[in-house]
């Protein structure tokens, strides 16, 4: 018994579970890599979306001044938008996907831990939708020809990269969905997707929303993500303490308060059977 | 004082689901099971579809919760303890479920990473022990959707064994598979009981299979453990000659026998 208790020291869980992170970020790499031409027919189709949204600010009787700065505003709220979706999706995947392929019940009964696990898949969305959301960018200014010369990437990445904390938050809750629903439960996380974008101020300013929807955009980071992005990329601000600190705020409780979620929709599935490649 | 493998107390699980709008079914999937498994010791649980095996298996996996009674894993309580005992415990099920468009190779190592297996020990192991499962290495990097279903399961009992578990889970491994898979499989699992130091549980409609592989044999029918002892103690139990004879003496109904509606409940239920 020894040999079988020795395995559960401290210094080893952590490595472990350190290893187990690097696992998840190492098979989204491989699955990216094999979908590699779908995932860029996707990337078109939100390029094409973006257009559509962006092309409004040419339309409107404006002076050029006026339509670049309009644009650039689409723009942002387009990238979030699609940024956002991405995490979403690759967050809700943690069980989704395995379920579709059949292996959620190997990864489910391996021995690391579930914040590790869905940590590993918010760190992968991350990492790619950032490079998606640049390319989406580059192609978009490149398309319609905004010019952007104030423009602080280094701080709108960073400023995204926080927003990212509760984003994948808001992802873990999301993701237990699909172990509730397997059918309908992926669906259901782009609903909170739109809720959120919707309260943010995605197109528009929130001063033109109702009074209860304007409360309720001081709870959602992308309201954040957005109005710092915004002034980022037109004015060149650096990283406003009047963004950052809600973002903070809001990414410490929510991935606690994602974790419990998920933690209590894997019990439900446990306790009536769900966790199955069938449902 | 030694402690048992696999310690299994008045297990029992209940499944239910909505019929109509406001009414609930509910079957008994499993029905206050009892049975202990010595470390090293291969044992056999036999039953037909929705007996309750694979509900077995997903209790002792850590995949599903328990409405009664109690398991312990090398005295390790597998509802309380779940971490402790998944690093101890890995199976294989009878769909060989991988990500498809990923290798072999890369399967394994995803399956590894979860129990701390970094890329340097991968790497090195991963050829070793899809070789000594019968499966070409030169072919671990072909995606899974392009191998046969034998050859998938070959990796599939390769992903157990390369985490070394002590109590290795087999939910019906070979069902499904052509006679030579099956065969190679079967061979397989002899030589882990042989070669490690293995405790066994082979859940499996195979009576033949089960004879001859496991030290006892057990028979889950409609939820309940009938039995779980040596074969020759169950032939002689039953005053029979062979398991089919056994499983008609304690069930009353031969194994190929029309299934009730509840049989077919519980079937999809568990």
């Amino acid at each position: 018994m020894a040999s079988v208790d020795a395995t559960f020291t401290r210094r080893k869980i952590l490595r472990d579970e350190l290893v187990g992170l690097f696992g998840v970020v190492e098979r989204n790499l491989y699955l990216t890599k094999r979908y590699f031409l779908w995932d860029l027919a996707f990337l078109l189709w939100t390029i094409a979306n973006t257009l559509t949204i962006v092309f409004i600010a040419r339309g409107v009787d404006l002076s050029p001044a006026q339509q670049n700065v309009l644009a650039t505003k689409l723009l942002v709220g387009g990238v979030i938008w699609a940024f956002l979706g991405i995490i979403f999706e690759i967050v809700t995947e943690t069980v989704a996907w395995e379920r579709w392929e059949g292996t959620i019940e190997y990864t489910f009964m391996a021995p690391v831990s579930r914040p590790v696990h869905l940590i590993g898949m918010g760190i992968y969305a991350v990492i790619y939708g950032l490079v998606r959301a640049a390319a989406i960018f580059v192609a978009v200014v490149a398309f319609i020809g905004i010019h952007l010369p104030h423009a602080n990437y280094g701080a709108a990445i960073a400023l995204l990269a926080i927003a990212s904390v509760s984003f994948i938050g808001v992802g873990m809750m999301t993701a237990v969905l699909p172990l509730i629903s397997p059918e309908k439960g992926t669906q259901l996380g782009f609903v909170a997707q739109g809720l959120m974008l919707v309260v943010s101020g995605v197109y528009y300013p929130i001063s033109v929303l109702p009074d209860w929807m304007q409360w309720i955009s001081k709870i959602s980071p992308a309201t954040y993500a957005l109005r710092g992005n915004r002034d980022q990329i037109l004015h060149g601000a650096g990283l406003a303490w009047a963004d950052v600190w809600p973002l903070l705020v809001i990414g410490t409780l929510s991935i606690p308060v994602g974790l419990v979620v998920f933690r209590a929709g894997e019990r439900y599935a446990k306790k009536h059977g769900k966790l199955k490649r069938s449902g | 004082m030694s402690i048992s493998a696999v310690s299994v107390r008045d297990l029992s699980k209940v499944f239910s689901r909505r019929k109509g709008l406001f009414q609930r079914r509910r079957r008994a999937a499993l029905s206050d099971v009892s049975f202990e498994m010595e470390r090293g010791e291969c044992v056999a649980i036999l039953g037909q579809n929705g007996s309750g095996k694979s509900t077995l298996v997903r209790l002792l996996s850590t995949l599903l919760l328990p409405d009664g009674g109690s398991a312990h894993i090398f005295g390790h309580d597998v509802f309380k303890e779940a971490r402790k005992v998944r690093r101890l415990v890995n199976r294989v099920s009878v769909e060989a479920s991988f990500f498809k468009k990923m290798s072999a190779a890369e399967n394994l190592a995803y399956a590894a990473r979860f129990y701390g297996m970094g890329p340097r020990e991968t790497h090195a192991k991963i050829p070793v022990i899809l070789e000594r499962v019968g499966f070409p290495s030169s072919r671990r990097n072909e995606s899974m959707e392009n191998l046969s279903r034998g050859m998938q399961q070959k990796v599939a009992l390769a992903r157990a064994l390369l985490t070394s578990p002590v109590l290795l889970l087999l939910d019906e491994p070979t069902t499904g598979l052509d006679p030579r898979s099956k065969q190679e499989v079967q061979t397989f699992i002899r030589e882990i009981r042989e070669a490690h130091d293995s405790t066994i549980l082979l859940c499996t409609h195979d009576m033949k299979e089960a004879e001859d592989l496991a030290d006892r044999i057990g028979l889950l029918d409609r939820g309940e453990l009938l039995f779980l002892e040596p074969v020759e103690d169950v032939k002689q139990r039953y005053g029979v000659d062979t398991l089919e004879e056994a499983f008609f003496a304690a069930t009353g109904r031969t194994y190929e026998d029309e299934r009730t509606e509840e049989d077919e409940e519980r079937e999809v239920f568990a």
